[in-house]
């Protein structure tokens, strides 16, 4: 009875705060809430010390009783550090039980308490040396968890011989007791050997737990080695060498199925010499797809995209073949484990659009599922929609639309202009967002006019089907700064097909002061002048009472905009015609969220969260988590020149400001709705936030190019001031100067990572290099020296045979434009994998031309 | 590899905490609880299973209403996590019996004991409950599973029709039967999900079925099983659009059952299954799917569902719902629910049952504006309707409730009452009934001796997913 009362103490936020901090909240004891907590810790004490000593029979009971309680406490949140010399002395027993009940204590609370630690060393080395391997291994594992820096001398023993057990439980425990013993202190271990003798233990134990756990522990050694030594990138290499890998596949179904997952990760990293070989493996792991585990099927996906990456028909049929198994994963786990998988199959579908476009009833959300999943599912059905299936898929969504689930109602209506944007025969779907109008429902009102704007910009020649329904819906209707933002840009826009715009825009205008939300008020008065432009004599009381408010408006942007607007007018009305009210051109393609780059990693991520969140882990991962082998240590792994060291460092400072510069877009993204999770998602074409603006600009920019021909230069000026990267060179396709390279052209490491992170590919080509160029290829010094005579300079070069990698730049002669080259080539199937960054993208191909030549020379002389 | 495994109540007090690598902050639990209680912003209605909060990845699936979470800093694969977590919930009942907070709190120190085992410094060790119970030593503290509410597709056997043992579900893997020795018996359970659609003609828009084929094995010295499926099984309908031609003929009757697809418990040897669809396997102790599998074959939907929506006066509109049952009547099906959302300005709602309708209950729930209409048990009036007199082996449940909305905002709403209302969603559990026909012809378990005959129980089960009429 008494334990249930202890654990209904009451929660109280100062309890838990104990527990947040060091633990060691005995120095302050005002801090501790509650008295009778800290009564019943000391009446405990007082019991373990009686019966410390006791050897009555049933001692172990009682023991039992006490111990518990401690350890209840210990998990509600409550310091029982006080009670640790007492709990050592009773650890005198053969209980295992006890025995484990005190392990844990102690492995809570020693770091703390080093000095009382040292206690627990005694009977821990003891235990370590029992008859029964149950205790040895046990004893280990809480020796091993002590974390006590000061007492890792101790460890080296018990590892040592835990290693050498002859029973399988110790080994595994020993394996991992290395990995421990290595974030304690990783010099100790290393002088130790442990992971020459953790390696030899994972080529040839015959358990495979043991050997499961020596990878594990290896590969999280050798990376966090790799950065100062390079004996340990070398044998980070061995891990995937193809010995390694050959035998750890052979004995695949000899590990559990979480072990499976490991090896399969590590698989995916491997490059197999020959199609042969991929075909192999494959084949080997066929019926891993089977598997129940999720995380199983997952794991061999991923090894069969990687593996097949270079091969585009193997791979499309690696995409038919992981379709049933991932759909049955799908509606065969939890709800969360679904969600898991469905955002894998999303980046998928975005890969290969046509894979599910037969399949899309399966992303038909259920009414019982949770919003997350139902979320993802409408997620699936606007990237498998196409002109087969959008009929039926639309049809679905306008039921949810109806639903009486608002969020999703919300979300369906989205799916449907998302759709709608990306249809070419967007004829039905308009008159479905037409007939949303009229269910009057003011939210479903709200995000249809979203989406009819949005339309209206991409598909003008709908507006007058459009503007007959827009223009009865009533301003008084719509509440949500968005939708009114919208409508009244339709109003501004639309101003001579809606009869009574002007007066819409009166009444909105006399209610400046009621209006909150300073986009609207922008909108507002956008959309007055527009409309004074069309039909003065009717607006310009409307354009009085908006430009006098605007003036007087306290939000910056709007005083700017209405002053602007003002002394426009004032100026010459037809100037300002021409500068407000141009004719427009249809945006033909939303900017996309994601770079295709950003896209590219996050699929070299897979079966990560960086799928889930749908971001690249750099981003949401501190660097010394990124886990072995991730994408972006690669340059800084590489070995950079001469000056290497030196240049990991700073190289880490340009990814941290890279990253801030990341984040900022990113957060940028989470202001305008979702956190931390997928905000990505909300994609940005239908927030009429920056990636609009820019394209919106940019026609604006070119029209204003168009009308203003007596100032060229001043337009020019203005197109690189805004570095929107215009190409303003005089006809640049008649007839390219022969294009000349730089011969001492210098970049530091720094700046071609920054460059590299920031520009896009411009140039992305595949080739062959020459039977004899891979035979004088015997290192990737020679072909560096080689290309050097062709002014084409290498900044890293990396990998071993078959597989090597380069990064190469070149400045043009004439100017400081810089090109940039990722060139991988692979000896034993002759293959170059080029991409080229360019800062000046017009001249990309002339230097690809220039970069294949010097490759195909190589080897010639 | 993951920081930390600890298990929340729904109040968000700890009921296990474990940290396994020490680089997640232990404030943890406390952020990841408001959090997800907090969980509004962008107008999403829960928190989904996977979240970053400062740098720190916070997983967490719910079951039987606790929440089980792992946090990690590390890029890890999230199937994986999402799935120990699962995998550890099983465990845990594996050796409990009944998965609940109390049983929870009776046992923590049994649960601790398993996560030492589980997990070490992160990394996922064993899941399975065989291997498990040589190095866990705490004996389980029983709960009483008598009061408890059930979980799990199985529970409703709990229930316990004569044939079946009430304890079987909520019996520990582990512990012994208070006599001392245990009992000698295996538990196969063919559990069926539909997930259906109806147009509102009645028609099929979608249907698939999500089936698992479950074992619980208490039989000492694993012998080796073998489980004989349907002969005329097949597996993929490659080339074929799942759901662009729809084989009619085949929704009702005989004839080979097709299955999208499949996937087996690790332990199941396929050797024969090509030839004989014949699974072999050495069952390990606890509860786990031998085969999950997916159709979405043509089936006969066990209910049909008639919604008719009326007006009835300018502030009055009545709706007339009737299921029909599609099943022979040996088989009862059991706590049915149907509900439907009504407009939002219902007001009041008043029910009219059919006379002579025993174990039924309706109810308005005004908080959500919601119609409930809860069958105890499916009563079958054994004669047919004078309009379908033709039929002989068609049965029926005849029911109908109908219900008047007062409605004060009476604009132009009878156009519009559909769209503010339904759809109509069923859910239901038919016990001893498959929809699949998939079955289970044979249970063999190798002999040891000529007396060992232990106790088999091959259990059909068939529950509603989401069975949704439109209208």
């Amino acid at each position: 009875m008494a334990k249930r009362l202890h654990f209904s103490l009451p929660f109280s936020s100062t309890a838990r705060a104990e527990s947040n901090g060091t633990g060691n909240s005995n120095s302050n004891p005002k801090s501790n809430p509650n008295v009778d907590s800290k009564g019943e810790v000391s009446d405990l004490k007082m019991q373990l010390r009686q019966l410390a000593g006791s050897r009555a029979p049933g001692t172990d009971d009682s023991k039992r009783e006490l111990f518990k309680k401690v350890i209840s406490y210990m998990t509600i949140g409550i310091d029982v550090s006080s009670v640790f010399s007492e709990m050592v002395m009773c650890s005198a027993t053969s209980d295992i039980v006890l025995k484990k009940m005190c392990y844990l204590y102690v492995g809570n609370y020693a770091r703390y308490n080093p000095d009382l630690s040292l206690l627990t060393i005694n009977f821990l080395q003891r235990d370590c040396k029992d008859e029964d391997p149950m205790i040895r291994g046990l004893a280990l594992r809480s020796l091993c968890t002590l974390r006590v820096a000061n007492l890792v001398e101790y460890l080296v023993g018990p590892l040592g011989s835990g290693l050498k057990d002859g029973n399988s439980y110790v080994r595994m425990v020993a394996a991992v007791g290395v990995l421990k013993l290595y974030h304690i202190s990783s010099s100790t271990c290393m002088d130790a050997d442990f992971p020459v003798t953790l390696k030899h233990l994972m080529l040839n134990d015959p358990d495979a737990q043991v050997v499961a756990n020596c990878l594990c522990a290896l590969q999280e050694i050798w990376s966090l080695e790799a950065t100062a030594s390079e004996e340990a990138s070398r044998e980070r290499e061995v891990l995937l060498s193809k010995p390694v890998i050959y035998y750890l596949l052979n004995r695949i179904k000899e590990f559990s199925e979480w072990a499976q997952c490991i090896v399969l990760e590590l698989l995916s990293k491997y490059a197999p010499a020959d199609s042969n070989e991929i075909f192999d493996i494959m084949n080997l792991l066929e019926d891993r797809l089977q598997h129940a585990n999720g995380a199983v099927v997952l794991a061999t996906v991923k090894v069969f995209l990687q593996l097949t990456l270079s091969m585009t028909d193997t791979h499309q049929q690696v995409y038919e073949r992981i379709k049933a198994p991932l759909l049955t994963q799908v509606s065969s786990g939890s709800p969360e484990q679904s969600y898991a998988v469905i955002s894998h199959l999303h980046l998928l579908v975005m890969r290969a659009p046509i894979l599910f476009s037969t399949n899309y009833k399966h992303f038909y959300c259920q009414y019982n599922e949770p919003f997350y999943v139902k979320k993802l599912k409408l997620e699936m059905l606007t990237a498998v929609a196409n002109e087969s299936n959008t009929y039926e898929i639309v049809t679905e969504l306008c039921e949810y639309a109806a639903n009486v689930d608002i969020p999703m109602a919300r979300e369906s209506i989205r799916a449907v202009g998302k759709i709608a944007l990306q249809q070419y025969d967007v004829n039905a779907i308009v008159d479905r967002l037409l007939q949303f109008l009229e269910m009057e429902k003011d939210y479903v009102t709200a995000e249809t006019l979203v989406l009819v704007k949005d339309l209206l910009r991409k598909y003008p020649q709908w507006s007058h089907d459009c503007i007959a329904v827009v223009g009865n819906i009533s301003s008084k209707n719509v509440q949500e700064p968005k939708a009114k933002a919208a409508l009244i840009w339709m109003l501004g826009e639309y101003a001579q097909d809606m009869q009574d715009a002007p007066y819409v825009l009166e009444s909105l205008a006399e209610n400046w002061d009621d209006e909150h939300s300073a986009e609207v008020r922008l909108h507002l008065l956008t959309a007055v002048l527009k409309c004074f432009l069309r039909r003065p004599p009717e607006t310009q009381k409307a354009l009085g009472a908006a430009l006098a408010a605007g003036l007087s408006d306290f939000h910056q942007d709007v005083h700017d905009r209405a002053l602007f607007y003002y002394r426009l007018l004032q100026y010459k009305v037809s100037v300002a015609e021409r500068v407000v009210n141009p004719p427009k051109q249809a945006v033909s393609v939303f900017a996309d969220t994601q770079s295709s780059e950003i896209k590219d990693r996050i699929f070299d991520e897979f079966n990560s969260l960086a799928v889930v969140y749908q971001k690249p882990s750099y981003m949401f991962t501190d660097k010394e988590h990124r886990g072995p082998f991730a994408f972006s240590e690669e340059l800084g792994n590489l070995s950079i020149g001469a000056e290497s060291a030196e240049n990991i460092v700073s190289a880490q400072r340009v990814e941290a400001n890279d990253q801030d510069l990341l984040l900022s877009t990113s957060e940028k993204e989470e202001s305008r709705g979702p956190s931390n999770n997928g905000s990505a998602y909300s994609a940005p074409s239908y927030d009429s936030s920056a990636p609009l603006v820019d394209s919106h600009a940019q026609s604006e920019l070119v029209s204003l190019d168009q009308t203003l021909p007596q100032a060229p230069q001043a337009s020019s000026a203005f197109d690189d001031l805004l570095g929107l990267g215009f190409a303003v060179t005089p006809t640049p396709a008649a007839s390219p100067p022969p294009l000349r390279l730089n011969a001492k052209a210098v970049l530091d490491p720094n700046t071609f990572q920054q460059k590299w992170r920031q520009l896009p590919v411009s140039v992305s080509q595949e080739g062959s290099i020459t039977p004899q160029g891979v035979a004088a290829l015997t290192t990737p010094q020679a072909l560096l020296r080689h290309m050097q005579g062709h002014f084409i300079h290498c900044i890293a070069s990396g990998g071993q045979a078959p597989n090597f990698k380069f990064f190469f730049f070149a400045q043009k002669a004439e100017e400081s434009s810089t090109f940039l080259v990722e060139c991988i080539i692979n000896s034993s199937s002759c293959k170059v994998q080029i991409k080229i960054k360019a800062d000046d993208q017009g001249t990309s191909h002339a230097f690809v031309a220039l970069f294949q030549s010097a490759l195909s020379s190589f080897g010639m002389s | 590899m993951i920081s930390q495994f600890f298990v929340l109540s729904q109040r968000g007090d700890n009921i296990v905490f474990r940290d396994y690598r020490g680089d997640v902050q232990k404030s943890s639990a406390e952020i990841f609880f408001r959090k997800v209680k907090f969980w509004k912003e962008d107008g999403d209605e829960e928190a989904p299973p996977v979240f970053n909060v400062d740098g720190v990845n916070y997983f967490h699936v719910k079951v039987v209403g606790l929440l089980f979470v792992a946090t990690t800093r590390a890029n890890v694969s999230p199937s994986l996590v999402l799935e120990l977590l699962q995998r550890i919930a099983r465990v845990i009942k594996d050796y409990l019996g009944v998965l609940n907070e109390d049983s929870f709190r009776k046992n923590f120190v049994l649960v601790y004991e398993l996560l030492d085992e589980v997990i070490d410094f992160g990394y996922a060790q064993t899941t399975s409950t065989e291997v498990l119970k040589s190095s866990v030593f705490n004996e389980p503290i029983m709960v009483d599973a008598g009061r408890l509410p059930p979980l799990g597709p199985a529970s409703i056997f709990m229930q316990g029709t004569k044939r079946m043992p009430g304890t079987a579900v909520t019996k520990s893997v582990v512990a012994n039967e208070p006599g001392g020795r245990k009992r000698e018996e295996i538990f196969v359970d063919i559990i069926e999900k539909i997930s259906l659609t109806f147009s509102s003609s009645g028609y099929i828009l979608t249907s698939e079925i999500d089936g698992t084929i479950q074992m619980k094995s208490f039989l000492t010295g694993n012998p080796e099983i073998r489980l004989a499926l349907n002969e005329e099984l097949s597996i993929g309908r490659s080339g074929r659009s799942i759901y662009g031609s729809r084989d009619y003929s085949g929704s009702s009757g005989s004839g080979p059952v097709i299955l999208d697809d499949c996937n087996f418990h690790e332990s199941v040897h396929l050797d024969s299954f090509d030839v004989d669809r014949t699974l072999t396997l050495v069952p390990p102790d606890g509860e786990f799917p031998v085969m999950n599998y997916r159709m979405t074959q043509e089936f006969k939907p066990p209910f049909r569902i008639n919604t008719l929506i009326e007006e009835a006066g300018a502030l009055k509109a009545e709706v007339i719902l009737k299921i029909r049952a599609e099943f022979s009547p040996s088989v009862t099906a059991n706590t049915i629910v149907v509900q439907m959302p009504l407009p939002t300005y219902t007001t009041r709602v008043s029910f009219e049952l059919e006379p002579g309708a025993v174990g039924q209950m309706t109810d308005f729930k005004e908080s959500n504006k919601r119609l409930e209409w809860g069958l105890k048990k499916a009563i079958f009036f054994h004669k047919s309707l004078k309009f379908e007199t033709a039929e002989q082996n068609r049965w029926w449940i005849r029911s109908h409730a109908s219900c008047e909305a007062n409605i004060l905002t009476g604009i132009a709403w009878y156009c519009n009452i559909t769209k503010e209302a339904g759809p109509v969603s069923m859910t239901f559990t038919i016990p001893m009934y498959n929809t699949s026909r998939l079955q289970v012809k044979y249970l063999q378990i190798a002999k040891k001796s000529k007396t060992y005959n232990p106790y088999r129980w091959v259990r059909y089960v068939t529950q509603a997913n989401s069975y949704v009429a439109r209208i």
